[in-house]
């Protein structure tokens, strides 16, 4: 995000003129609704406001927002964005891309973006599948997938984006999913912090991967399989009767029983942002014997790099002054006399 | 210079005391520091008023291994009292810094021309390296020229042992001892190269000094060796140029400064995306240097976030520059795409080298000039402007930026490795002899009746540039084909095809912009138009010229501004009875010259990695013509039996 001044918006203000063309009942409504929810809340001006994206399904969400928006090439949104953010660091960009876009063919980018920590949010909407291209397993796809392009199973083993963001290098992750009602508290926390924030939202795919985040999104199961990390409180779960504590035995995370809401007796961790390893560990939790991590997981700040580059910039150019006569004439020079060339050219 | 076109005949001012044009070709081992000693005498040689043309050569490895034939460098430069616009063909001197240098070396050279050699490399080991069986300064191998062989080796210890330096230290001394030689043989002034070694070794005074005594000492040999043998002293006369302040420049320096200068006539600052490949890396590592005009430099982590920063960039306000050689640039082919359909400036400047795939990336060729003018998916037309010179590409650099802001497209501007590490004298323009074109950004809504119209165009054509952060002209761009004036997602018939028209009518306009396409040498119509594009200007140029004094009809033609092609260029080209087109490629620019003219364009192909000699295109030229001496008045007829094939 940017230091601005905060301007007077409504939900309203953020829907653009154009015909929203997702499938009924994709995930992707339910984001563009919490984010035209979020960017009033965070008093986002809509002239400073970039949304940039890749190809495939989610990158057609510029359109539907009433600010600037580019849709741009497959995978290479973060190369956009961090020109545009080098040309004009006031602007506010959001990076809208998926797992197809994001960690397949722009895993590069996505890579570089988060080391260099460009000031921008960048939402990767993973439904575990390629939507626009009609179905075939992603690289977030579990192993098994049948796809058009793997019928009897994929057998590619899936990347965890938050796993492969805090290995870039990344200062901010969180999780959130489609449909989630803390889904703008995620975005708010992503928006203050200065430098990339990485979200991974999880998203329903209606068509081609439906109902896969069932397990741990749907009401009835979400208490026992979801876990919200708040820095500074204990990582309780199922109301508080379970919480995750430190194996010291394995250097790794276990699921402790709470006795009477005594979380302290039972070992619980208390949930620190600035603590990367702890990231490391929520993060790479393997869903079913633990619950799903969400929220803001990792938030530790570094400076930006257009706020690196801008300092080198000054650094540079100190004292110097651009004059574009003495820079062409710079370097050993020699004058030609009139008299030397009293003949005129040779040629 | 290579950038003055207009033609006076003078050979009477010729004095006939001196030659009017000496080649001088240094070849060591890549690590002999032969690219530096060319870089001093190219200095040195332009400081003492001579027209010059240099022509770097030198192994992809960066320290091949010592003394093989494959780690040769060599450094050519010519250097005379006339106008001088190519390297040269033969040279007229050859310095060998070993065997493996003089093998790959001495069948280029003039018979009659002189070897220099250091004799205390030619040891039996890197005599096996060469793969000389026999040492060829001892046997008759080397006949047909003038040897002159001493042990610079030793020479360079003994003049550098009061310095205290190591063995191997010293012995990097050998190339300014041999600098000296060549600045005492072409009477040059050491002065700018003592200056320059002080600086250089500002920090380690010692080092300074040990160079300056090499090459002192190398001076002082040419002098006291004077009467032995064929080392005798050279003196070419400076050529007379126009009067004024001159530097030598190198292509990649001249496209940087261009770049510079165009952003700063547009009023723009600047924002460079770049990744590193062999031959463009040079304009990163020089606009580094000139943050202070507005000039923001991006190390990407490929070529296609290179590009995609550019056009971010501009996308922002900034005038986007990205720039690469071929196989980066065939990277960038899909956002190119993107800055086309999204109608962005964008200059996308392609130092081009030998193909394909990998190829020959520290040789010269120009086979991409289909990947340039073709080379996309879709219908995607986009200016190409070519530079003959590295002079000319600085002019050809301001040319790109002011096509791509005024008509909201990327522009490519192509050099090739040649262009790029060659030098030649340049008359230092003022800055305010260009005609600046100041960009206006859409301030105000456009469309009284709604939402703001990014892509309403002009008479041009061309849409309105507007920057995220105006106040209610909120919009979204993208790849996808476009409403009219809205710019929204449609992509109904009747809206692609007028699209697709209006794109390519904007770019065809872009001839109307641009100067009329002249005769850089000879008459307007005739028998026969020699025809290039790019980095063939020098030996064109050179052959024409050869050949109207021999009374052939012939012109030289040379296109900058390869695509669209300038309006006049196809009635002109009509004019002549035979066109020729002498290309390092099989025949690209040809085809589109057929293409767009119907006309019978012939090719000249050379794919050698090695830039034509001026003897190649003079001997294609004399193919046309019989009995031509004599015949000053060009009324030659054309030999139709002499006519190279055309598949040839």
């Amino acid at each position: 995000m940017n230091d601005m001044t905060p301007i007077e918006t409504t939900l309203k203000d953020w829907e653009s003129d154009q015909e929203v063309r997702w499938c009924p009942g994709c995930g992707d409504y339910a984001i563009l609704k919490a984010v035209q929810r979020t960017l009033p809340m965070i008093g986002a001006d809509p002239k400073n406001t970039v949304f940039v994206s890749g190809i495939g399904c989610s990158s057609r969400f510029p359109y539907y927002v009433e600010s600037y928006g580019f849709h741009t090439i497959h995978g290479r949104a973060p190369a956009f964005a961090t020109g545009i953010k080098l040309a004009n660091p006031d602007l506010d960009v959001w990076l809208v891309t998926g797992d197809g876009d994001g960690m397949s063919i722009g895993g590069n980018h996505t890579m570089h973006v988060l080391r260099r920590n460009v000031n921008c949010q960048i939402m990767l909407f993973n439904n575990e599948i390629y939507g626009l291209t009609k179905g075939q397993y992603s690289p977030t796809s579990r192993t098994g997938t049948n796809s058009p392009t793997s019928p009897v199973g994929s057998v590619d083993r899936p990347a965890l984006p938050c796993a492969f963001a805090l290995g870039s290098g990344a200062r901010f992750i969180a999780r959130g999913y489609d449909v989630s009602k803390d889904l703008p508290e995620v975005l708010k926390a992503a928006h203050a912090h200065q430098g990339a924030a990485f979200i991974e939202i999880f998203q329903n795919c209606i068509v081609y991967n439906k109902d896969r985040f069932d397990d741990f999104t749907q009401k009835k199961v979400a208490d026992e399989t979801q876990v919200w990390c708040n820095d500074g409180e204990p990582l309780l779960f199922a109301k508080g009767t379970k919480g995750l504590a430190l194996d010291c035995d394995t250097l790794s995370l276990k699921v402790v029983d709470v006795v009477d809401g005594d979380w302290k007796a039972a070992g619980v961790a208390v949930h620190n942002v600035k603590n990367r390893g702890l990231a490391h560990m929520l993060v790479e939790m393997p869903f079913g014997p633990f619950p799903m991590a969400l929220g803001v997981i990792y938030d530790d700040p570094r400076p930006t790099f257009e706020g690196a580059v801008v300092a080198e910039r000054a650094k540079l150019i100190e004292g110097k002054t651009a004059d574009l006569g003495k820079l062409l004439a710079k370097g050993q020079t020699w004058t030609v006399e009139e008299k030397d060339a009293a003949h005129g050219l040779m040629d | 210079m290579a950038t003055i076109t207009a033609e006076h005949e003078t050979e009477a001012s010729v004095q006939d005391t001196a030659p009017e044009a000496v080649v001088v070709r240094f070849a060591g081992d890549s690590g002999d520091g032969m690219q530096l000693t060319g870089g001093q005498f190219t200095l040195s040689t332009a400081l003492a008023g001579n027209d010059l043309a240099t022509f770097p050569d030198f192994p992809a490895e960066i320290r091949a291994p010592q003394g093989t034939l494959f780690g040769v460098s060599a450094f050519q430069i010519n250097f005379g009292s006339q106008e001088i616009t190519t390297a040269g063909d033969a040279p007229d001197v050859l310095v060998a810094m070993n065997p493996a240098a003089l093998k790959v070396n001495v069948q280029a050279l003039k018979p009659g021309g002189l070897v220099i050699a250091d004799t205390g490399e030619f040891s039996k080991r890197n005599l096996d390296k060469a793969k000389y069986e026999t040492n060829p300064l001892e046997d008759d191998s080397l006949a047909k020229w003038d040897v002159l062989a001493f042990d610079i080796s030793a020479l360079t210890l003994e003049a550098v042992k009061p310095f205290g330096l190591g063995n191997k230290e010293a012995l990097r001394c050998k190339n300014m001892w041999t600098l000296g030689l060549a600045l005492w043989m072409f009477d040059r002034d050491r002065q700018p190269l003592v200056d320059w070694l002080k600086n250089k070794f500002a920090k380690n005074p010692v080092l300074a000094d040990a160079n300056i005594a090499a090459l002192n000492a190398g001076h002082a040999y040419g002098e006291t060796a004077e009467l032995a043998g064929p080392l005798k002293k050279l003196h070419v006369d400076p050529v007379p140029s126009e009067p004024g302040l001159y530097r030598t420049i190198t292509g990649a320096e001249a496209v940087s400064l261009g770049l510079v200068a165009g952003a700063q006539l547009a009023d723009l600052p600047m924002f460079f995306g770049g990744y590193p490949i062999t031959p463009a890396s040079a304009i990163l590592h020089n606009l580094v240097k000139m943050k202070e005009f507005g000039v923001t430099t991006f190390q990407a982590e490929d070529e296609i976030a290179a590009i995609c920063a550019a056009i971010g960039a501009s996308y922002a306000g900034q005038l986007g520059v990205t720039s690469s050689s071929g196989p980066g640039i065939a990277l960038k082919g899909e956002a190119m795409g993107l800055a086309v359909m999204t109608e962005l400036p964008l200059v996308i400047v392609n130092s081009q080298r030998g193909g394909p795939s990998t190829g020959l990336p520290t040789k010269t060729e120009q086979s991409d000039l289909y990947q340039a003018v073709y080379g996309r998916n879709g219908d995607a037309s986009l200016p190409v402007v070519a530079a003959r010179s590295p002079a000319d590409a600085f002019e050809c650099a301001i040319e790109a930026c002011r096509i791509a802001v005024q008509f909201m497209t990327p522009v490519m501007l192509l050099t090739d490795g040649y262009i790029g590490n060659a030098s030649e004298p340049w008359k230092v323009p003022d800055p305010a002899s260009f005609e600046p074109f100041p960009v206006s950004f859409l301030e105000k809504n456009n469309n009284p009746d709604g939402n703001v119209l990014p892509f309403k165009r002009d008479a041009r054509g061309v849409r309105p540039w507007i920057k995220p952060g105006t106040e209610g002209l909120m919009h979204r761009i993208g790849g996808i084909e476009k409403g009219i004036d809205t710019g929204n997602i449609d992509y109904a018939p009747q809206v692609h095809q007028a699209q697709t028209d209006a794109r390519k009518a904007k770019v065809d306009g872009v001839a109307a912009a641009i100067p009329p396409q002249d005769v850089c040498l000879g008459e307007e119509s005739g028998k026969l138009a020699v025809v290039g594009w790019g980095s063939t200007f020098g030996p064109i140029h050179q052959a024409v010229r050869r050949a109207r004094r021999k009374g052939m009809d012939v012109s030289h033609i040379h296109v900058r501004h390869v695509w669209p092609l300038p309006g006049n260029l196809g009635d002109l080209l009509k004019g002549f009875d035979k066109v020729l087109v002498p290309e390092m490629n099989t025949g690209q620019f040809k085809t589109v010259l057929r293409d767009q003219f119907l006309v019978d364009a012939t090719p000249l192909s050379k794919t050698s990695g090695q830039p034509f000699a001026i003897a190649e295109i003079e001997e294609a030229i004399a193919s046309y013509f019989d009995g031509v001496p004599g015949h000053a008045e060009g009324e030659v007829p054309v030999n139709e039996t002499q006519l190279p094939n055309p598949e040839a």
